[in-house]
């Protein structure tokens, strides 16, 4: 005890405190910490744009400023670093102007159509106006157009909302290290552009919509399935298929008010049964089927020397940028499709047998919390069943509008079941929605299935948590199976290359192209942001412990698809319907 | 060898446009035909300063400027004067800027003309780095690196007061320092010569004229803080500085005054050269590094400054070129020498280019302290066809205005800040009163428009909405408002901008504003333009 | 394609010339552009995976400095300075003499491509003000006679 208070005290000796005066009050804040971070240490509110948790200062957009005493100019306060003595005055009155003079300027290159905007009541500069009180803008001129960027299947990019903060660039770059997208041009013309002007369809871009989150207005949003969805739904010759992807649940609250974090299973399949849905699903029901195929698949290139380590097939976005930046390990990926697609091919052949319905006629819908299962459910290999697999796929917030469109509210919904079979779902199943969950569920079900014992502990709290790359060894039948996880492509890639020089070896390892795993997701409501994402991800985990079973094998609605339907496990009509290949893309 | 009589041509990126190579030939040409090439040599010069009609040639020591000099008069030139000693009166140079010329360059210099940075500049051929060697070239460096610690080399920078000349004043000897005191294996000197700001044209003059210079300053430098590469960054407009410069550094390598063994004392020194690209922003120093690193020339965030963490994020000095050319003479003359010239708070010299509507347009390099009205009177000759003076635009557009009325203030870096003005790089823009102050500030305003960067939101956006502005007063649309939003978007600038550009950006606009205010409410009011420039009424237009 | 590959070879060999130095990626831009007047997208994309830079990062780069073309441009870019020392020396009528000699606005190119008209901020040669650059040769003095002299020189 005596040494860790011992090591406690090192450690704040390290950390200098520095004396400081934020509007004359006197605080002692951390040495090297800038005056925006000692501000919110503090307890004083300053408005941001360009600054974002998690990355790197920019300083450009000029929203923060605060005086200095004895600078003649005003700071930026998000890259000021404090200095001893240091006065600041954080809302004064030159402050304050400044700061509306600089959003009267953005707004002055800005299309003021608030109401025609996806990000209506989502947008920082929205609510920033609001918050100064702006009335009219002084300034007034030329305003740039440029066209709007349909080309990509997952994200819509509309120049003419973007307020150059860079966000976008940072996240890409420095989050995801995918580098889809910098400024190009120079001065009134800067614009974020895709690589050398192409549009957005034609460059590395992995889909993942974290840029979506980053952004402060609405210059990125998702392409929308919205329209295409009523269209089947009103169509009485269409069987509408719904499906609901696991992070779904936790964050679908948000946007009616709840708090993050709030379990609305029951509420939302309620909501969405309302929407005129013919059936229900639960995509957690193909992510059972998943832990089956892609464990049986594992257990099969340990006992036979495939390749190793195998690498998990979920995230579209993580495919995609294999396929970019990594094709070398295309071997080491799993085969399996996503839990999406693989319920696409079932509604379609498995479901529509058993209802006697054409599969021309059924319409499947996902509601993800990702941008990029637009673009995987479009993929040319994803038609299993002889027409397109998912029709269409929405995220977290389309979905929410629908419900509020439709004057649903699911706040004041009733509790209600997900429709049989393809609904029932174990509690492996729901913590796909969390980094590291795929890993855990699989090691549940790979454990029981090699050893034939029953899994005493199920929680493999190594693999959970926030970190960039989580590590654990777990001993089956005196073998220890070594696994990673890593969530956030920038994190991955690091990861990666370790395993490609041989510096770290595993036998399974789980990637997920967005921080924190789905709930994080570039589908999910807005904000999404550090503490919103533990948020979720403590609601994954209660909705697992919650659940009667929670180990995808035991799932009885799994085990008779196998026996009606599949027959074995990583058999011939298994590989046709639920397994795929990639393709190799240029590293552009 | 010794020769009698040196033909002096003009080799800058301006004069070869107009054929000066072709002269040199023809002269050689003509010199050897007629049996004088051992006592005549012909030189390959950097500028000589003032701007005469091109090609032209010089004969030393008698001091007889040929200008224009065509190449089917250089046989008569160099039969008649050359081989007879009879001047070719009709080819003499006879413009407004003939004593300019004359007195202002060599060999006798005007009294007021007081030359450090541009010692060699025009006296030799800055090709031949025994003719730098002649004039006591490497001679600091020799000293530094064999009598001198690196803490004495800052020592004597610092007690010198030298301030860099880029425009910003900042102590040398401190920048050198802190340098020197960041620990770490890897340090650079980078040589800021990415001259954009419009009126300047001094760094081209002395990277031209005298490349060996800037090297010898940059090893100095190197020693002094513990630095073993440097680099020069070289605007693209000017290719013949980059020629020069090259041609110089392959010289000092063969003479390892630069190298892995500098003058066999096991000092290391190499430098290279990069070219920008054409982008005004990169002459701020962060800029200047990112564009260096192969980015986009956006400024960084300050602190960390470049002692600090600069190139690759190691620590660097950051000098612009006249600052470095006064580091050989200091070395060698000593703190005291340099602090007898110019004034107690501002000691050396400036180099000052004169541009506009001036008699004489050139570059003058004087003892700080001189005042304007010596400048653009005495030196420039006074303003061009015998107009009124408006306005003098110093360092450039981001420095400062001067105003008729501050003719007599001291020029340095102090005074004018007290002024609200700024010395900057020395440019002097002179404007008469046929122009019109709208148009003027409208001319600036374009220009930053042109080179921000883009990165901070006033710089990006306040620059087009003044331009803007300024575009509709000088149609006739202003409005009274209009005015106000002027002062206030310059002030707002002044405060939030990024970097010290966006900052200084509006500095000509607010001091005009104010100063003029009659001429804009002019144009705002009454839709009349005073000068008669922009397409309004006038006062002369009715005249007329 | 066997032109293609001729003009990757040509670029190859730029980029092992610098690709020893440290970033030296504005250095590499500058000696193709050189070569090929400007920067096709393919080059640019090129160079990219040669230094293994992301491409939108060189894209970035080429589209910041106003030397740098990312379009065709005639074979003499001409360059007229609009900097204030040039402005108060009559520097907007040299604009307004290309624009009407070669019958262009700024930015363009002519239909032959000889020429491109474009405007810049100082040349750092005001003492010889107006002043223009073609590709890499300055000009100062300007007047209209001057300019049109120049320009029968180019059209040879």
């Amino acid at each position: 005890m005596a040494k860790i208070v011992d090591e406690m005290e090192k450690k704040a000796e390290a950390v200098r405190l520095v004396t400081i005066y934020l509007d004359g009050r006197e605080v002692r804040v951390p040495e090297g910490i800038t005056i925006l971070e000692a501000c919110k240490m503090e307890g004083f509110h300053v408005p941001t744009l360009c600054y974002m948790e998690g990355l790197s200062a920019w300083g450009g957009c000029r929203i923060c400023v605060v005086e200095v005493e004895g600078q003649p100019n005003l700071v930026a306060s998000c890259v000021t670093p404090v200095r001893e003595g240091m006065k600041i005055r954080v809302s004064s009155k030159a402050v304050r102007e400044a700061r509306k003079a600089n959003l009267e300027l953005l707004l002055s290159n800005h299309p003021l159509d608030c109401q025609l905007c996806d990000r209506n009541g989502s947008c920082e500069l929205q609510e920033l106006a609001y918050e100064f009180g702006i009335r009219d803008i002084r300034f007034q001129g030329e305003r740039k157009t440029y066209p709007v960027d349909h080309s990509s299947p997952s994200v819509k990019r509309d120049p003419n909302r973007c307020i150059l903060c860079g966000r976008c660039i940072r996240t890409c770059r420095e989050v995801q290290s995918v580098c889809a997208i910098d400024f190009a041009n120079r001065g009134f013309e800067t614009i974020v552009s895709p690589s050398l002007g192409l549009p957005l369809g034609e460059s590395v871009c992995i889909n993942c919509g974290q840029c979506i989150l980053a952004c402060p207005t609405g210059a990125l949003s998702e392409v929308s399935h919205v329209e295409m969805v009523w269209e089947a739904i009103e169509d009485p010759e269409k069987f509408v298929i719904l499906q609901t992807a696991p992070a779904v649940r936790v964050s679908i609250g948000e946007p009616f008010g709840l708090p993050a974090g709030t379990i609305t299973t029951g509420k939302m399949v309620a909501a969405l049964r309302r929407l005129g849905f013919d059936r229900v699903f639960d995509t957690n029901f193909t992510a059972d089927l998943t832990i089956i195929e892609e464990g049986h698949e594992f257990i099969a290139r340990v006992q036979r020397g495939g390749r190793l380590p195998l690498i998990t097939s979920c995230s579209p976005g993580w495919i995609k940028f294999m396929e970019h930046f990594y094709p070398e390990l295309m071997e080491n990926v799993s085969t399996c499709k996503s839990p999406q697609q693989m319920f696409g091919a079932l509604a379609k052949t498995y479901y529509a047998q058993k209802l006697g319905i054409d599969p021309q006629n059924i319409v499947v819908v996902s509601i993800m919390p990702c941008t990029a299962k637009k673009f995987e459910c479009q993929r040319d290999e994803m038609c299993a069943s002889g027409y397109q697999d998912v029709d269409f796929s929405l995220t977290t917030r389309e979905a929410a509008r629908m419900l509020k469109e439709k004057g649903v509210r699911l706040e004041e919904m009733p509790e209600e079941d997900f429709d049989a079979p393809m609904g029932i779902s174990t509690g492996a199943a729901a913590v796909f929605g969390a980094t590291g969950g795929v890993m855990e569920a699989a090691l549940r079900s790979v454990y029981e299935i090699l050893t034939g014992k029953t899994l005493e502990r199920l929680d493999f709290y190594e693999v959970r948590g926030m970190d960039g790359v989580k590590e654990a060894s777990v001993d089956v039948n005196g073998m220890m199976v070594k696994v990673a996880v890593a969530h956030g492509l920038g994190n991955a890639r690091r990861l990666l290359d370790q395993v490609k020089t041989g510096e770290r070896n595993y036998h399974f390892i789980e990637i997920m192209a967005c921080p924190g795993g789905c709930i994080g997701g570039g589908g999910q409501p807005i904000p999404t942001d550090l503490a919103i994402r533990m948020k979720r991800i403590e609601a994954i985990y209660a909705v697992d412990k919650n659940l009667p079973l929670r180990k995808s094998h035991e799932n009885p609605a799994i085990k008779q698809l196998y026996e009606e339907f599949l027959g074995e496990p990583n058999g011939e009509k298994v590989h046709h319907l639920l397994h795929t290949h990639y393709v190799k893309r240029e590293r552009l | 060898m010794f020769y009698r009589t040196h033909v002096l041509v003009e080799m800058t990126s301006a004069s070869l446009a107009f054929g000066s190579a072709q002269l040199k030939e023809a002269l050689e040409r003509e010199i050897e035909r007629v049996g004088l090439q051992n006592e005549i040599k012909v030189l390959e010069t950097g500028s000589f300063g003032a701007a005469l009609p091109s090609p032209f040639a010089v004969v030393y020591p008698d001091n007889v400027v040929y200008a224009p000099l065509a190449i089917r008069d250089v046989r008569r030139v160099v039969e008649e004067h050359l081989l007879k000693g009879r001047v070719v009166q009709d080819l003499v140079f006879r413009g407004e800027t003939e004593r300019a010329v004359s007195e202002f360059f060599f060999p006798f210099p005007l009294a007021k003309e007081k030359r450090v940075v541009l010692r060699n500049s025009g006296f030799i051929d800055p090709l031949n780095i025994e003719d730098y060697i002649a004039r006591d070239g490497y001679m600091a460096l020799a000293t530094a690196l064999t009598e001198m610690k690196p803490e004495e080399v800052i020592d004597r920078v610092k007690r010198s007061g030298l301030l860099g000349r880029g425009g910003a004043g900042f102590p040398t000897g401190l920048k050198w320092e802190f340098t020197a005191q960041a620990k770490d294996e890897e340090k650079y000197i980078v040589c800021n010569a990415d001259e954009g700001e419009p009126g300047t044209f001094k760094d081209r003059l002395i990277l031209e004229g005298d490349p060996h210079s800037i090297l010898e300053a940059m090893a100095i430098a190197g020693y002094a803080v513990g630095a073993h590469e440097g680099y020069v960054y070289v605007r693209a407009e000017y290719p013949q500085s980059i020629r020069h410069l090259e041609v110089a550094i392959q010289q000092a390598e063969e003479y390892g005054f630069l190298g892995d063994n500098i003058l066999g004392t096991g000092f290391a020194f190499r430098v290279k050269v990069r070219k920008g690209a054409g982008a005004y922003v990169c002459g701020e120093e962060t800029a200047l590094l990112e564009s260096i690193e192969g980015k986009r020339g956006d400024p960084r965030v300050k602190p960390p400054y470049p002692p600090q963490r600069g190139l690759w994020g190691k620590p660097t000095v950051i000098n612009n070129v006249e600052t470095l050319a006064n580091i050989p003479p200091i070395l060698l003359h000593g703190p005291d020498w340099f602090r007898s010239i110019g004034t107690p708070t501002c000691p050396g010299t400036k180099v000052f280019t004169l541009t506009g509507n001036v008699n004489n347009l050139g570059l003058i390099e004087v003892p700080m302290g001189i005042t304007l009205r010596e400048l653009v009177f005495e030196i420039g000759g006074g303003v061009r066809g015998g107009h009124a003076l408006k306005l003098v635009q110093t360092g450039g557009p981001s420095g400062g205005t001067m105003t008729p009325d501050l003719l007599d203030v001291p020029m340095t870096f102090d005074v004018l800040t007290k002024y609200n003005s700024s010395l900057g790089s020395g440019a002097l823009t002179v404007i008469d009163d046929t122009h019109c102050v709208v148009d003027v500030v409208k001319s600036f305003g374009e220009f930053f428009l042109h080179e921000s960067c883009g990165k901070c939101t006033p710089c990006r956006i306040g620059n087009k909405r003044i331009v803007e502005i300024l575009e509709a007063i000088t149609e006739g649309k202003g409005k009274s408002e209009h005015l106000d939003e002027l002062a206030f978007l310059g002030k707002h600038m002044k405060m939030t901008a990024f970097c010290g550009l966006g900052q200084a950006a509006p500095n000509p606009l607010l001091r005009c504003l104010a100063f003029f205010r009659e001429e804009f409410e002019a144009h705002v009011k009454e839709k009349m333009c005073l000068a008669g420039v922009c397409s309004l009424k006038s006062p002369k237009k009715v005249r007329a | 394609m066997e032109i293609l590959d001729s003009l990757y070879q040509e670029v190859e060999e730029i980029v092992e010339k610098y690709e020893q130095e440290k970033t030296p990626l504005l250095a590499i831009l500058e000696e193709v552009q050189e070569k090929f007047r400007y920067l096709p997208r393919n080059v640019l994309g090129y160079i990219a995976k040669r230094l293994d830079i992301p491409s939108s990062t060189v894209y970035g780069v080429a589209t910041f400095y106003s030397f740098l073309e990312t379009k065709p441009v005639g074979e003499y870019v001409i360059r007229v300075c609009k900097s204030t020392p040039c402005h108060v020396r009559g520097g907007l009528n040299v604009l307004e003499v290309l624009k009407r000699e070669l019958n262009l606005r700024e930015g363009e190119t002519t239909k032959d491509g000889k020429f491109t008209l474009e405007v810049t901020s100082c040349l750092g040669v005001c003492g010889v003000a107006p002043a223009m650059m073609i590709n890499e040769v300055t000009y100062g003095n300007l007047t209209e006679e001057r300019v049109r002299e120049i320009l029968a020189l180019y059209r040879r």
